[in-house]
């Protein structure tokens, strides 16, 4: 393996890396503080994609600049939080919080399949694409490899300002400790009169903002199609199981690992880069039973 | 009253009036092939797809879901395929006995390491280990076909080769002898002392362990009856359908599973088969009239089952006719 | 002097700072009914929960009729003879309290046959007597989830006797029951762990129950046992008058 194609391989994991890593991290942080595993997290990642490929090709058909897309982005991943998610949880989940994580997950399920059909109906089945915000930002050459500048230093930006975003806001603002403490200890929490429902809104607001943007920063990089909110759950289950559910530095690190693992797959091995996810799940479930970051909750007799 | 729900005493009420629906309700499936011909296939798929179903039933009943039980369906049918190939003309006992037995060494693979995680770690590395074997299976084209599958070519039967109106015919019977004879045999297992150690691992596990009895043996045991079960259902699957394809072990396969136990009822042998073939006639129909949108129904469907009636259709059945007997959809 | 059952070794176990038990050196005698009494945190149910291996010691040896069994997993113990039970009874919640007892017989010897029902098992009858002799005969058939905390405290110990061990641990065994039984539920398991030559260790705040039904009392305090002797040396001891009666008052 040469230099340039070490390096394009590289570029390609970090970027997917970044993506996986935004999307995870809604997922984790729902999770970490809910105790669901939201499957139509998926959904609102592509749902973000769509939005914001029809908010762009629509802003750039009345002659606004290309550069316009990222706002725009912005703009369909508080949506899909509010929209789609903000009812999701008010409406639906509320209801079955007393029921078993069992009905709880086959209801995001249910929501899933729900919202698969949407973007159907919406947005029909061909494949949809808008690479003006790639085109903004131009090309960086490095080392003599040519790469966008969207994907090379974009996205991983990005990713890293929310994982510091994120652990700023959970440790040192008013709301994020709010969170933190309804996460460890619920009943605890409600006796010193925090508002569990609030919390619990906001946290899932704000992780189905997460995936949203997850699917508007994908949405230049490739071809948006039925089926991508399907990859991508289950690739995101597959970061945050490995990390430790509700670890969200450990969501990093394991997506980097994923998206690296799967890149260089795809460059030397091609034939198991769809299997390296779940190989490398296995591998660290296996020496390290909880996660790589979780601990292990011991039964108190 | 103190709502009391001793075993003996559920069964005797469910058998009343409910156990009579059932055998009314098997009565009708083996007057389909005479009476309905057309919907012969479909009630074969579902009864197939039902005994998969009741695979993941038996975790539940230990609060456990697995994610990637359809492992076990398609391996099952690609031992059953390969079979055919290697030895044209086997018996289709042989065939099933060949795909159950590779469902159950399979089991025990991956049950040893799945044995010890719980909950969402437990679902997601069962689903792992699917994803692990369907990509083996489309990649590795020579062996496997890759993406168009195998074909399974129908099998003899007593020696005799049949033509595909009489094997129909024939699976669709087995298919329905297995069906209750394994919801049979399932339901005793509950029952029976190991079978009840299985179930404990839902509610006190340290319990279990202070009795002795190590929680992922028990656990195995009851994984490696869920592996058998869904390997007959999918070789069962495979002959009917004569072609067997990487579709069976994706991931959505397994979630269908889940969906149509919850759907049934958690944890109910009956509700495993009911649910099934519900599910298959829903499925079948909306995608003929409503393409664009079944998956929008049965999600709705879903959704209400989990909001107004978490016990499925079993549960619905039970409080219609043992109104005022309490709790109702444990499935005993 | 009879056998020792049960002994410790140099138990040292600490977690995050805290010494839960130092050099902890104990032995129980076969047939002897020891009582384990101190102050709340003093590391009683620790000392449990080290010797019946849920948790390892930092350092020590536990040894149950001679063997080392230290390393061992609590279902191993268990299969040796220990039979525990807990401050927060720990109990199969969908199932009834016959059918928990069911269960604990059944772990031992039927689990060769998928089709037998578990509720004809041969001991059955046995088991009934035996939520009869704790006094929840009429809980038989309730799922354990509907039942009070007293009734179920009763039934922990229950499937810990359905064992038929050599060696119980009970950690406060009669806490949560009405205190107008208390003296009748003892009464009855103490003869019954007599008459089955069972030896017993339990944790009890109840100094009544002590004086009472214990041949021997141990003085737990920070992480050790302080004083150990008969039931009379030991309530009428200033130290634990102090340290542990006085806190009852």
């Amino acid at each position: 393996m040469n230099l340039a194609i070490f390096l394009l391989a590289l570029f390609d994991g970090v970027a997917y890396a970044a993506l996986v890593f935004i999307v995870a991290l809604g997922l984790t942080l729902i999770f970490g503080v809910m105790r669901i595993l939201n499957v139509a997290h998926g959904s609102l990642y592509a749902i973000g994609a769509y939005a914001s490929v029809s908010l762009t090709g629509y802003a750039l058909s009345l002659g606004f600049a290309p550069v316009l897309a990222f706002p725009l982005m912005i703009v369909s991943a508080v949506l899909v939080g509010i929209l789609i998610g903000a009812p999701l949880e008010k409406f639906l989940l509320r209801r079955i919080y007393d029921k078993s994580e069992v009905l709880q997950l086959l209801m995001t399920f249910a929501v899933f399949m729900i919202l698969e059909d949407v973007q159907r109906l919406v947005w029909g089945t061909r494949p949809y694409f808008d690479s003006s915000a790639l085109q903004v930002l131009g090309n960086v050459t490095v080392f003599g490899v040519t790469y966008t500048a969207y994907q090379m230093i974009l996205l991983p930006l990005i990713a890293v300002a929310l994982l510091l975003g994120m652990r700023f806001f959970l440790r040192h603002t008013v709301t994020g400790k709010l969170i933190t403490a309804t996460t460890e200890d619920r009943e605890a929490a409600q006796s010193i009169g925090v508002d569990a429902d609030k919390v619990f809104l906001f946290t899932f607001v704000i992780g189905a903002i997460l995936a949203g943007l997850g699917g508007a920063l994908a949405s230049p990089t490739t071809s948006i199609l039925p089926g991508m909110g399907a990859d991508m759950i289950v690739l995101s289950f597959a970061v945050v199981a490995t990390a430790g559910l509700g670890q969200i530095e450990g969501a990093a690190l394991t997506a980097l690992m994923i998206g690296l693992g799967r890149s260089f797959a795809v460059y030397l091995y091609p034939e198991i880069s769809v299997l390296v996810p779940y190989l490398i799940m296995v591998l660290v479930l296996l020496v390290r039973p909880e996660g790589l970051f979780g601990t292990p909750g011991a039964r108190k007799i | 009253m103190t709502t009391t729900t001793e075993q003996s005493k559920v069964n005797a009420r469910m058998k009343n009036p409910l156990f009579l629906l059932w055998i009314i309700g098997i009565l009708a499936i083996a007057a389909v092939p005479f009476a309905m011909p057309s919907l012969q296939l479909l009630v074969s798929f579902a009864m197939a797809k039902g005994l998969g179903v009741l695979g993941v039933t038996v975790l539940l009943r230990a609060g456990q879901v697995s994610f990637g039980h359809a492992l076990y369906f398609g391996i099952s049918a690609y031992a059953g395929a390969f079979l055919m190939a290697s030895m044209p003309g086997t018996d289709f006992v042989i065939v099933m006995i060949a795909g159950t037995l590779g469902a159950v060494l399979a089991g025990l693979l991956v049950g040893l390491f799945v044995v010890r995680y719980r909950g969402i770690f437990f679902g997601m590395l069962n689903l792992a280990f699917s994803m692990i074997f369907w990509s083996i299976l489309e990649k590795f084209y020579h062996y496997t076909g890759g993406a168009d599958g195998i074909r399974l070519p129908r099998p003899t039967v007593l020696g005799n080769t049949l033509d595909h109106v009489q094997f129909e015919l024939v699976l669709f019977y087995t298919a329905m002898v297995l069906m209750v004879a394994l919801g049979w045999f399932t339901t005793r297992w509950f029952a029976s002392p190991i079978g009840q150690l299985f179930q404990t691992i839902k509610t006190n596990e340290t319990r279990l362990e202070y009795l002795g009895v190590s929680p992922r043996r028990a656990l195995l045991s009851g994984y490696l009856l869920s592996a058998a079960l869904c390997g007959v259902g999918g070789v069962m699957m495979g002959m009917a359908q004569g072609v067997v394809t990487p579709e069976y072990v994706w991931w959505v396969r397994s979630a269908e599973m889940v969906f149509i136990a919850v759907l049934g009822g958690a944890g109910s042998v009956q509700g495993a088969f009911l649910g099934a073939l519900i599910y298959e006639f829903v499925r079948t129909y909306a995608s003929v009239y409503a393409g664009d949108i079944w998956q929008m129904i049965l999600g709705g469907f879903l959704l209400i089952i989990i909001l107004f009636a978490p016990g499925g259709l079993i549960a619905i059945l039970n409080s219609l006719f043992n109104r005022g007997s309490g709790k109702g959809g444990t499935g005993k | 002097m009879s056998d020792v059952l049960l002994e410790t070794r140099n138990l040292v176990i600490k977690f995050g700072g805290v010494t839960a038990a130092d050099n902890v050196s104990l032995k129980i005698h076969a047939g002897h009914n020891l009582a384990i009494i101190g102050p709340n945190g003093a590391g009683k149910t620790t000392f449990l929960n080290i010797c019946t291996g849920w948790i390892k010691p930092s350092q020590g040896q536990v040894l149950f009729e001679g063997e080392d069994i230290t390393p061992l997993p609590p279902r191993k113990i268990v299969q040796r003879g220990v039979a525990r039970a807990f401050q927060i009874p720990q109990l199969f919640t969908e199932h009834t309290a016959l059918e928990n007892l069911l269960i604990a017989v059944s772990a031992r010897d039927h689990l060769r046959n998928p089709l037998m029902d578990m509720h004809a098992i041969p001991e059955r009858d046995e088991m009934l007597h035996l939520l009869d002799m704790v006094g929840c005969a009429d809980a038989a058939d309730t799922v354990v989830v509907e039942l009070a905390e007293g009734q179920r405290k009763l039934i922990d110990v229950a499937v810990a006797l359905a064992l038929k061990p050599k060696l119980l641990l009970l950690d406060e065994p009669t806490s949560g029951v009405a205190s107008s039984e208390k003296h009748a539920i003892m009464e009855i398991l103490i003869g019954a762990l007599k008459e089955a030559d069972v030896t017993s260790v339990f944790v009890e705040h109840d100094m009544g129950i002590v004086d009472r039904y214990a041949d021997e009392v141990a003085v737990w305090n920070s992480g050790d046992v302080q004083l150990r002797g008969t039931p009379a040396e030991i309530l009428e001891h200033p130290d634990v008058i102090r340290d542990v009666i006085g806190e009852g008052v």
